[in-house]
């Protein structure tokens, strides 16, 4: 037994005292989980708004947008949109809503202020790292949104910034100078502030489990974040170079992304021998994964909010947290299936399509455990558990595409369509954001101590379901159709009736949108004047309702830590009191084992 | 563990007595995931290097010698032992003894380093940059630099920490185990160097 004096001085930090300490600079994960969550919330209103003017501009081309050009100096000369201008906001739209909102919110928000109490810890064994990923992070998108102010724009690479356009300069367009900087500092940024992140997840959850915690009583939740923060890990560590060699491209003249004789702008480029196919491939080894680490929390979260609203376990616990570990382990070896029209040998195309095909499997057990869990349960209808099943059905909706799109032949027509479009946002960037709203309505009174307004919260609901399927549903009958993506106008022939489609769309992302400050409003009215909370108000299980106060103390459980006895799902049990058993009660049960 | 441990009511918490309940050091494991994090960017680099270097018609090799990449190898080598001398005297309580070969290994770090930065000069004062270099494609100069310099910050940090740490054990602040995480990140910059070596300078020696 290793000596335990030799780490006492982990992890305890008394309660600060001063402002600057409590709420800014904060030690405490509850605290960076909220001003993590308070970032992702400024991101995505920021990330909508962007896509509320591309929308206007893809509805009705020329359109004059009162105040447009206070946005930018030179992209909306008389408040139009320049085309140039349009890529910029959707490469903007895109990086925020990834980076700042998609893997900010459903990883490092809820899983800083609930993975540690989860597992029965006082906090994360490196309270100094935790500040400064946070604060790291924070730096990042202060960057990014900096790069609308500086120099001639952000930049308009995508957010997939591919080479040799992004690493020329400014001679490949507007922002593409400064633009691709700034970009590649705040990615580098980012990647630093997950890494952080990433190393205190995993070593709270091996590390400071509490007494019976053992890796298979750990909430489904918690499984998900420490396994995206494994992907995370080693992603984030591939991205960052990446950047990195991105910007020696443009301020040290070096050539890794641009290839010898390149003429843009009829000027032939300074840059000799490098490869473009080179960025593609560093980039989507860390792409795939991350689409994954935007996801899995998504799928630990709601399986944790069903399961309490559900009043039983899961199927198969055992089973679900398998597929989680087999969906992180394909996720690196799938990404060459973003690259099957960059050129790469068609021999490569079948290699990655055949885990691409393969990677469908644990999805579809995943998706089989919920629904047969499901099936027959008297499900409890809330907020939280509506937007567990909206998660369900637009992982659904947006996953049936990938079947087809895994296949090269099929890829290789709807590539550059909005097809593809449709499919990632539905998938993994509306099914993620119903991963965060589920999270929200259910933790939000632990977290703050008040309840949510129910009756708004079903409204935001049916506005965002309803919304979103009319948003990006179409998006694939526009693909099919043969509407390219990142087109700023359809000035082309064939594509003239697909006209009233892009309006039909641009109308329900506007409601869909203006539904969100329903939520915005509910999250702040109930912050303050919400019912106050009890401790544990859906009689859930796990250890963060064992708290002893809503919000739980600075210590999360008030000097002592909790002894763990069952498993974390413990519902409907024979022959015990009450209709759940509390993980951290005494009381001798038959536990409700599956049979995984 | 068994179920009579999980009979008693409550345990008490690190916060009043400074003990975390079920753990293995949790430096240790922070810096196993890190060599895990940082061994992903250093091959990132050298995926990259390998990559440009196949695709490219006149790839240099402008190496002549081994002489001075041996003998970085053999100090960086060395300081891996020395290192592990220190960690053994740690476990040992032998004091002094850790400390001595704590700074050690840091001289044979800096040692590592001033011959590095050597080696650099004469490739630059010979015209070599992140751009050009005067043998064949400017990539080579580019890979070159960062890989190595990649390489070079590790071993700076590195002398760094050695002697943070060590300056520190021997006052008492940190103890046996610090000085073993940070031995283990030194060996992984050893470890690192072993791959830099025949990928970055065997392969490029001229005929």
């Amino acid at each position: 037994m290793h000596d335990m004096s030799a780490h006492a001085h982990v992890a305890h930090h008394a309660p600060p005292t001063s402002f600057i300490r409590k709420h800014i600079f904060s030690l405490d994960h509850k605290v960076i989980g909220k001003q993590y969550y308070g970032l992702a919330l400024l991101a995505v209103f920021v990330g909508m708004f962007l896509s509320w003017l591309m929308r206007l501009h893809l509805g009705w081309t020329n359109l004059t947008i009162p105040g447009l050009h206070l946005l930018s100096s030179n992209g909306a000369p008389g408040n139009v949109m320049t085309p140039e201008y349009y890529l910029q906001l959707m490469t903007m739209h895109a990086t925020i809503m990834v980076f700042f909102v998609l893997t900010t919110a459903p990883f490092a928000a809820f899983g800083n202020y609930f993975l540690p109490i989860q597992v029965g810890a006082e906090d994360m064994p490196f309270p100094r790292f935790n500040m400064m990923s946070f604060w790291i992070t924070f730096a990042g998108f202060v960057v990014l949104v900096s790069s609308f102010f500086v120099g001639d724009g952000p930049t308009l690479g995508g957010w997939t910034q591919y080479a040799p356009l992004s690493a020329v300069g400014s001679v490949a367009g507007p922002g593409e100078g400064s633009g691709v900087v700034l970009w590649a500092i705040s990615i580098a940024l980012f990647c630093v502030g997950q890494l952080l992140g990433s190393l205190n997840f995993i070593t709270t959850t091996l590390d400071m489990r509490t007494k019976g915690m053992s890796l298979w009583r750990l909430p489904l939740s918690t499984w998900a974040w420490f396994i995206t923060s494994v992907m995370g890990l080693t992603a984030f560590a591939v991205l960052m170079p990446a950047c990195i060699l991105l910007i020696l491209d443009h301020v040290a003249g070096t050539s890794f992304f641009v290839p010898s004789n390149l003429v843009i702008s009829d000027q032939v480029q300074p840059h000799s021998g490098g490869s473009t196919l080179l960025w593609q491939h560093l980039f989507w080894f860390f792409g795939h994964p991350e689409v994954y680490i935007a996801i899995v929390p998504g799928m630990g979260i709601i399986s944790h909010v069903l399961i309490a609203n559900m009043r039983r376990p899961m199927l198969s616990h055992r089973t679900l947290i398998y597929s989680f570990g087999a969906l992180a382990v394909l996720s690196y070896m799938v990404y060459g299936h973003h690259m099957f029209v960059s050129g790469m040998n068609p021999v490569s195309s079948i290699a990655f399509s055949f885990p691409t095909l393969i990677i469908t499997i644990p999805s579809t057990i995943l998706v089989l455990i919920w629904l047969g869990s499901l099936y027959g349960a008297r499900l409890r209808i809330n907020t939280a558990s509506l937007f567990a099943l909206g998660f369900i059905s637009m992982f659904i909706s947006g996953g049936v595409s990938g079947f087809f799109l895994a296949q090269p032949s099929i890829d290789i027509m709807l590539h550059a369509t909005y097809f593809v479009v449709g499919h990632f946002h539905m998938v993994m960037g509306v099914a993620a954001m119903f991963g965060i709203f589920a999270g929200t309505y259910f933790w939000f009174p632990k977290m703050f101590g008040r309840m949510m307004n129910e009756t708004l919260g079903k409204v935001h609901f049916w506005l965002t379901f309803v919304g979103t399927y009319c948003i990006f549903m179409p998006f694939h009958y526009l693909g099919l159709a043969g509407n390219v993506r990142r087109y700023q106008a359809f000035v082309v022939d064939y594509m003239q009736p697909l006209v009233p489609v892009h309006r039909f769309i641009t109308v329900a992302a506007l409601i869909t949108g203006a539904a969100q400050l329903i939520f915005l409003y509910n999250l702040i009215h109930s912050r303050f004047w919400g019912e106050p909370a009890p401790e544990n108000p859906w009689q859930a299980t796990s250890l963060e309702w064992s708290t002893p106060s809503s919000p739980p103390p600075f210590d999360n459980f008030g000097g002592k830590l909790p002894v763990v006895y069952h498993d974390p799902y413990q519902y409907g049990v024979e022959g015990s009191t009450g209709d759940y058993v509390m993980q951290d009660s005494p009381e001798q049960i038959e536990t409700v084992r599956d049979e995984g | 563990m068994s179920q009579a441990d999980l009979t008693m009511e409550g345990h008490p918490a690190g916060l009043t007595t400074g003990i975390p309940p079920f753990s293995i050091p949790a430096k240790k494991m922070a810096i196993w995931l890190f060599i895990i994090a940082d061994a992903a960017t250093f091959a990132a680099c050298l995926v990259v290097y390998g990559f440009l270097r196949n695709g490219a018609p006149n790839w240099p090799r402008p190496f002549h010698s081994i002489t001075n990449v041996a003998l970085m190898t053999f100090i960086l080598l060395t300081s891996s032992l020395t290192m592990l001398l220190g960690v053994r005297a740690a476990k040992t309580s032998d004091k002094a003894g850790a400390f001595r070969w704590t700074i050690i290994t840091a001289i044979g770090g800096i040692l590592f380093a001033l011959l590095h930065v050597r080696e650099w000069l004469a490739l630059i004062a010979e015209g070599m940059t992140l751009f050009h270099n005067p043998w064949g494609t400017g990539l080579f100069g580019a890979s070159f630099f960062c890989i190595t310099g990649l390489h070079l910050l590790h071993v700076t940090g590195g002398v760094v920490a050695l002697l943070a740490v060590g300056i520190r054990y021997r006052g008492g602040r940190y103890n046996a185990d610090d000085l073993e995480v940070t031995g283990l990140y030194w060996h992984f910059v050893d470890l690192v160097w072993m791959f830099v070596v025949p990928f970055v300078y065997l392969l490029n020696l001229a005929h």
